[in-house]
């Protein structure tokens, strides 16, 4: 047995064994055989697009005028705050990619009320300052807060009127005690002392040791509220929460009565003046509006993914069917590397892991179609090369190799037409188009390995092992050939 | 076989095809501003599908309820199935729509089931547009530097480039012209799934015309005295059966797309299968031939001696 093939022979049996462990498992887990615990873990379940699964999605646009150029962070910074807030009201597995200069493309999986999702991303952020006892928070830590908690099922005051609400209860009631459940410590509800409402503006400047700092002065009634408050609460830790995100939880030093402040806290310039940008413009560096918004009921999706799974086993069959039935033994090899294919490919589906949407799978059911091409040009070489009198050895080395630059040429068209497609879907947010696009460039990458590598080291090995140069007619030849 | 000898009457029916089609495409533009129907998202605007549990309200149901909460919007209802409507509108808002369900709601007596909503900002559908645009030409320039490229170790390889242009061109004013028919009969909106497909044609398309070309490249070593037309059409026979069995490969499984596929595909399937026969069609009986008349120069003849070259 030729030791080349028998090499390659490991090698695919190897990947396709790697390839079904992956297709047949939701989670793969590599143990340290020295100890137990796992070396690598990923989850591999396969991930399917909003078109499918139902959901939302969005696509948001910086709400300024064409001309007005956006640096580079603000719009990250954006996506940040806005993804927070989507966390915040309990959304699983939200989605958040800028896309392009000026645009965010935003998923929701699964929710039910998108009327109320789309409006809280539109709010402009809530800037609080929040009475937080003796705990020093760390930046980034989630809180709750009493001030309009839109979990808090027996709050009456919705999250859009706040002002009118913090008049009435500014400095009253200054405890920081725990008011929820004892059992959840986590769950701490801290009192606000007054929201960025009060706030006329902040921009950067320097403390005492000369590190960057950002400084804001307040509205008079601002000002009333937070002496009341840095009298009464001196040595504790006043939290600067940003869409319930703790910015920084300084200390009280001493009673601050002219109404300005300054916010301290090891700060790099560019992260003072982002936080600065934070508390001036409520919350988003960019303010943004939604340009396109789609929603997919769950049961549309469900029907879809069934259907288009019986297209694909029906497609698929056929396939094996013609390539059985036109090509003989060199087809039967065939399918055995479309099937490799299929299983191929749905791992690296998973693994990447590639979203799976409706025309992604067209996509890939197409690509069906095109694996098989590779196989269909190197068969009909190799007839021709049989035909013209080689013994089925030479004829299957030249028919590789002949067939190769045809081969090359046109699956790189495809490819250049996959990526500009992929371009295109990423500006927009298109997730469709890309999707395709993608599907249908591994598929293509997959179906060359196939159906050169795998085609080629079958039809070898069984002719190693049988007499098949005595059968013209197992390669759709007739005898006379 | 000779395909090469017959290259005219190929020509003629492929005028055949795009001529209706692009007569389509301009009654459209009359009627509309647009060569194609095109959906928002393009135009911008709101689709909504909605089901409904039992027997469906009459249409003017449906438009009333969007004119009570949404009197600028424009809606058009048009029956989905059989229990369901798609209406298109002029863009709304999710709260609107929100309004707009639960309206129907309390009127209808089973459930009502919101499908799916999409709403497309006007400027967002223009800029979609000028950069799909964007995308076909970008898609050509590429494959014409590619096919250069790749076909440059033989005489004139830019004649190459362009006949696959050409051929990719012819697919894609068959695919807008079926479109365009699709629309003005059926109704059908071109949608961002449209402009997918027809990309992808134009990748398929060059796909199949490199596969012929590729063997041209091929028999010019080998075959250096065979004159010109008798090598590219033994160059097309000896891909035909390769052709004809990818296409039919192909066909299965897009075939198989539209009949099992579902609704929500189904069109965009449809422009695939045309997109891909068209595709197999020119790069035979269009790509190859018109490297034969380029090299004969044939354009010096036409209006002179017409018969001549159908002779």
């Amino acid at each position: 047995m030729n030791r080349n093939n028998t090499n390659w022979l490991i090698l695919i049996i190897f990947l396709l064994g790697i390839a079904l462990w992956i297709d047949l498992s939701k989670e793969i887990t590599l143990a340290n055989p020295f100890n137990d615990t796992a070396l690598f873990t990923r989850n591999v379940e396969a991930r399917l697009g909003l078109d499918l699964r139902g959901g939302l999605q969005t696509l948001l646009e910086a709400d300024l005028p064409e001309s007005a150029t956006i640096a580079s962070g603000e719009l990250e910074v954006t996506r940040q705050i806005l993804e927070s807030r989507a966390n915040a009201l309990g959304v699983s597995e939200v989605m958040m990619q800028t896309a392009g200069e000026r645009r965010i493309v935003a998923e929701f999986p699964g929710v039910s009320n998108p009327e109320e999702v789309v409006a809280s991303l539109q709010q402009t952020g809530l800037l609080e300052f929040v009475d937080m006892g003796t705990n020093p928070a760390a930046p980034g830590t989630l809180i709750k807060t009493d001030f309009a908690q839109s979990e808090d099922s027996n709050s009456t005051a919705p999250a859009a009127t706040p002002t009118t609400d913090l008049a009435a209860t500014p400095t009253t009631e200054p405890t920081a005690e725990p008011t929820t459940d004892p059992n959840q410590p986590a769950e701490t509800i801290y009192h606000t002392v007054m929201t960025g409402a009060d706030l006329t503006d902040a921009f950067v400047s320097t403390d005492q040791l000369g590190t960057p700092a950002v400084s804001f002065t307040l509205t008079s009634e601002g000002a009333v509220i937070f002496s009341d408050y840095t009298s009464s609460h001196r040595s504790q830790y006043l939290g600067i929460v940003l869409d319930k995100r703790v910015i920084s939880a300084p200390v009280v030093n001493e009673p601050i009565t002219d109404g300005s402040g300054i916010i301290s806290g090891n700060f790099t310039a560019a992260e003072a003046n982002q936080l600065a940008i934070q508390l001036r413009y409520g919350s988003l560096p960019v303010p943004v509006k939604v340009v396109e918004s789609r929603t997919v009921g769950a049961t549309l999706g469900e029907e879809s993914v069934r259907k288009s799974l019986i297209a694909g086993v029906i497609g698929l069959s056929v396939v094996i069917l013609f390539m059985l039935l036109y090509y003989r033994l060199p087809g039967f090899i065939a399918d055995l590397a479309l099937i490799s294919y299929a299983i191929l490919a749905l791992a690296l589906f998973k693994l990447v892991p590639v979203v799976l949407t409706l025309p992604g799978i067209a996509g890939f059911i197409l690509s069906i179609g095109m694996a098989v091409d590779a196989n269909i040009l190197i068969f009909e070489r190799l007839k021709e090369e049989l035909r013209a009198g080689r013994n089925l050895r030479q004829a299957i080395d030249l028919g590789w190799s002949r067939a190769w630059p045809s081969i090359r040429d046109s699956n790189t068209s495809t490819l250049i037409t996959c990526l500009i497609l992929y371009v295109f879907g990423n500006t927009f947010g298109a997730s469709i188009v890309k999707g395709f696009s993608v599907t249908l460039a591994l598929g293509v990458g997959i179906s060359l390995f196939t159906a050169i590598i795998v085609t080629r080291t079958f039809l070898h090995l069984l002719l190693d092992n049988l007499k098949l140069t005595e059968h013209p007619r197992w390669f759709g030849l007739e005898e006379t050939a | 076989m000779n395909i090469i000898r017959n290259r005219y009457f190929y020509f003629l029916i492929s005028l055949l095809v795009i001529i209706p089609g692009l007569i389509f495409l301009i009654i459209n533009w009359v009627n509309t501003g647009a060569p194609l129907p095109l959906g928002i998202d393009f135009t911008g605007g709101s689709l909504l599908e909605i089901q409904f549990e039992g027997s469906r309200p009459a249409p003017d149901v449906i438009q009333d309820a969007f004119l009570k909460s949404a009197p600028e919007s424009d809606p058009i209802v048009q029956p989905l199935g059989e229990d369901s409507y798609a209406i298109r509108s002029r863009t709304i808002d999710d709260a609107t729509k929100g309004q707009i369900v639960s309206e129907l709601e309390s009127q209808h007596e089973g459930t009502v089931t919101e499908l799916a909503f999409s709403s497309v900002s006007p400027a967002i559908g223009a800029e979609v547009t000028r950069a799909a645009g964007i995308a076909i030409l970008m898609a050509a320039a590429a494959i014409l530097l590619y096919i250069w490229y790749a076909f440059r170790g033989i005489e004139h390889a830019f004649r190459y480039g362009t006949a696959a242009i050409i051929a990719m061109l012819h697919d894609v004013f068959v695919v807008l012209g079926v479109e365009a028919m699709l629309g003005y009969f059926l109704g059908w909106q071109a949608d961002a799934l449209f402009l997918t497909a027809l990309l992808t044609v134009i990748g398929f398309s060059v796909h199949d015309t490199i596969v012929v070309f590729d063997r041209i490249r091929e028999n010019s070593h080998v075959y250096r005295r065979l004159n010109y037309e008798t090598l590219v059409n033994h160059s097309i026979v000896q891909t035909l059966d390769r052709s004809i069995n990818t296409q039919l490969t192909v066909m299965f499984t897009l075939f198989a797309l539209a009949l099992f596929g579902g609704e929500s595909i189904r069109h965009f399937v449809i422009i695939l299968l045309v997109g891909i026969f068209s595709g197999t069609y020119s790069s035979i009986f269009n790509a190859a031939p018109i490297l034969v008349v380029w090299e004969n120069r044939e354009w010096t003849n036409w209006f002179r001696r017409p018969e001549r070259s159908r002779a």
